[in-house]
């Protein structure tokens, strides 16, 4: 077998060039916590309205005895719901995504909040937003004919001008039958 | 020679490849039109769905498995100067394929099975769509099987002779095809089609995205590896040179075939139903893969470098300008390469883990794509066909200077149009949507990089014309051609080849491997999880 000398070395090279991406692949995921939405996690995504995490007087943001916010969302032709959030910047936020139908995947413009929304499974991302301003949240897989007018809308306001809205009522709202 | 039955062969699939490919260029262009809302009578997302759909299928499915299989004949019989094995079996492959495709054709346009080329579950289209679909991978699997038997006839014949580069990858490519069509045709077998006809209630679009990405990374190698094939073994001579090594190519290809297989995952970063660490594992994988695509370049252009200084260029740069620019297989692999730089930068970014989720499903895909598929692969496919034309037709190429031509178009307009589709993606626009409907202003900084679009697109479909309009006119030549095709010689004659590099039996057996290892409890897992199934939906 002949391996040319300047192939050896360019194969080395190549090895290198793969190695750092991989390696700051690893470290970021096992050090410092970067990893993509994965929490496997399964839920029917038929009757969502009689669970008790996604039943219709919990969806939005949330803020528990610890402080943790959390943002609970159900994605349906055609819409993101509740259609309009506001959320503080630079808070560690994380959103609970819930399909009632097909499949759909939803991100935030210039920011990485970015997740798949499978029907059948809860899709958790946290994240921080920096900047504060008005953002769309964008339907971005092809889930029907109105697939163009599926958004809604995230306001995104100054940590100190944020206030927790208050806690929802318990149970007994109004269902969505 | 190219004997009778491998030319009418070659000529049946290419030409299928070849129309289905200029139809959905028309399609193209209408959708780029159509999505930037410029031109508000042919506003239509129902028709722009059944267009997308249609587009897709005949470019991913059609154009490449119809080329492969038409391109891996001639290979075939070529290079090992042996007839097809089985005629019979080619031209069932050929039949069965065929009407597949028009089975498949007929709800994609009458807007039944506007389902997009992915099908993603649940949303469920007409059941001719799937049957069809099916018909035209089934078709193919008899291809491979022919590919696979000429390689162990021809070595029977001669054993321990080098199977020649050509066929190796050739054969190499249909037993890639035969692992990677296993995913998805699982899927539409044991999913959509029962779905589609109404015998089954509830789907796991969860199980049916895992198997589907099973498929959707090593498919892209399926369609990539009759190029990178031209860029070893036919570039070479093309350019006057010489093929820099022959084992290197072998590893490649090897390296190429095995690991693009396990490496999915990487399609399903963003998505729930998998955990991370099988993600990081796919996601590792993803950059051994393009350690053979290094080496790829690297010999490539130490082929071409070789025939610039042979044709007397000196210098560090002199040798590329004393190339043949104006031989349409040199030319096409120079923009060929571009491409690929360019593609391979928005590749690196798409494939880490966690920068994906600035890009993903955004127009960034669609540009990136387009870029590397429809550019780098595809302007190959065009450089072959110019090479087989004359050579099977046996009459003249129609017209050199249009081919030259027809390549730069094709590249220049691949720039206009791609360059801002992947602006849009960074702006955040999403890919497949048929209009902007959003209420936001962050919209209005869209349109301008529309408008390029459209442009570009234009310049590509005039392409695209000139293409298909300088194949069939050579065929209505009076003139005689004669020529063969002409295989590289390596610079170092092969003499003793590793078994491992001139047979798949034991890669066949990693794959298999490494496929438990990599997709086994990622499937499993579905059915000891309590799941919960889908019924469908309509579009
Ligand atoms: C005239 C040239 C072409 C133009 C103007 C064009 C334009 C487009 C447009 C606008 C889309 C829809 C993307 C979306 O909605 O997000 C699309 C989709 C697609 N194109 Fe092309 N295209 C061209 C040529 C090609 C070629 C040559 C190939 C491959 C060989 C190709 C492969 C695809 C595929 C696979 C899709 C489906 C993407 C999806 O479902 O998201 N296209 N094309
Ligand atoms: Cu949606
Ligand atoms: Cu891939």
């Amino acid at each position: 077998m002949h391996i040319d000398p300047l192939e050896k070395k360019w194969a080395y090279a190549a090895v290198g060039i793969a190695g750092l991406f991989v390696g700051i692949i690893l470290i970021d995921a096992l050090f410092h916590g970067i990893n993509a939405p994965s929490n496997v996690e399964t839920i029917d995504s038929a009757s969502l309205h009689l669970s008790e995490e996604f039943d219709e007087d919990n969806l939005g943001v949330q803020v528990d005895e610890s402080g943790t916010i959390t943002i609970r969302m159900v994605a349906g032709r055609y819409g993101f719901y509740p259609k309009h959030i506001t959320v503080p910047a630079d808070t560690s936020l994380t959103f609970r995504w819930v399909s009632m139908d097909v499949l759909h995947g939803v991100h935030m413009p210039m920011t990485n909040m970015s997740t798949m929304i499978v029907p059948g499974y809860v899709a958790q991302v946290t994240t921080t937003l920096p900047k504060p301003g008005e953002y769309p949240l964008l339907c971005n897989e092809y889930c029907g004919i109105g697939h163009d007018h599926m958004w809604s809308n995230v306001s995104v306001v100054a940590k100190e001008h944020w206030t927790a809205p208050g806690k929802a009522p318990s149970k007994g709202g109004q269902d969505n039958d | 020679m190219i004997d009778v039955v491998t030319k009418k062969l070659a000529f049946c699939h290419l030409w299928v490849a070849f129309g289905a490919f200029l139809l959905a260029c028309f399609m193209g262009e209408y959708q780029v039109l159509e999505r930037s809302g410029f031109i508000p009578a042919i506003e239509s997302p129902s028709v722009y769905f059944a267009s997308v759909s249609t587009h897709g299928v005949l470019m991913a499915f059609v154009l490449t498995t119809f080329f492969i299989m038409g391109f891996g004949y001639v290979v075939a019989t070529t290079s090992l100067k042996q007839p097809i094995w089985n005629p019979q079996w080619a031209w069932a492959g050929f039949g069965i394929s065929s009407f597949g495709t028009v089975l498949a054709a007929i709800p994609l346009l009458t807007g039944k099975a506007s389902v997009l080329y992915t099908f993603y579950p649940p949303i469920i289209g007409h059941w001719m769509f799937y049957v069809g679909a099916t018909l035209l991978i089934v078709g193919s699997w008899l291809w491979c099987v022919i590919m696979i038997m000429m390689m162990r006839e021809w070595k029977q014949a001669n054993p321990g002779a080098p199977v020649p580069l050509a066929m190796f990858a050739t054969a190499g490519n249909a037993l890639l095809w035969l692992w990677t069509s296993a995913g998805v045709a699982l899927e539409v077998l044991f999913q959509l089609i029962p779905m589609a006809l109404g015998w089954m209630d509830t789907l796991d679009p969860g199980l049916a995205r895992t198997l589907f990405a099973w498929t959707l990374h090593p498919i892209v190698y399926f369609w990539l590896i009759p190029a990178y094939t031209a860029f070893y073994v036919l570039v070479p001579k093309q350019a006057g040179g010489y093929l820099f090594s022959d084992e290197i190519a072998r590893a490649a290809f090897v390296v190429l075939i095995v690991f693009a297989l396990p490496i999915g995952f990487h399609h399903l970063y963003m998505d729930p139903e998998q955990a991370k660490g099988w993600k990081l594992l796919h996601g590792v994988g993803t950059f051994v893969v393009s350690l053979p695509t290094f080496i790829t370049g690297f010999s490539v252009i130490a082929s071409l470098e070789i025939a610039g200084r042979l044709r007397g260029g000196k210098g560090l740069f002199g040798w590329i300008g004393s190339l043949p620019w104006r031989n349409p297989m040199v030319l096409s692999v120079i923009l060929a390469l571009l491409m690929l730089i360019l593609g391979g930068f928005g590749g690196l970014v798409n494939a880490s883990y966690a920068m994906n989720a600035m890009i993903h499903n955004t127009a960034w895909v669609p540009g990136h794509f387009h870029l590397i598929f429809a550019g780098t692969t595809v302007i190959m496919y065009f450089a072959i066909a110019y090479y087989l034309w004359p050579i099977m037709a046996g009459k003249p190429l129609f017209s050199k200077d249009m081919a030259l031509v027809q390549l730069w178009t094709w590249f220049i307009g691949m720039t206009i149009l791609t360059t801002p589709w992947h602006v849009l993606g960074l702006l955040g626009q999403p890919r497949r949507i048929s209009g902007v409907e959003y209420n936001s202003l962050l919209t209005l900084a869209w349109d301008p990089y529309e408008l390029a679009m459209i442009f570009g697109g234009l310049v590509m479909l005039g392409s695209a014309c000139l293409f298909v309009y300088n194949l069939a006119m050579t065929h209505r030549s009076q003139e005689v051609f004669e020529g063969e095709i002409e295989y590289a010689e390596p610079i170092h004659p092969v003499t003793d080849l590793p078994e491992y590099l001139n047979d798949f039996t034991l890669w066949n057996k990693v794959i298999a491997g490494l496929m438990a290892l990599s997709f086994g409890v990622p499937i499993l897992q579905f059915f000891f999880m309590k799941t919960f199934g889908s019924s469908a939906w309509g579009f």
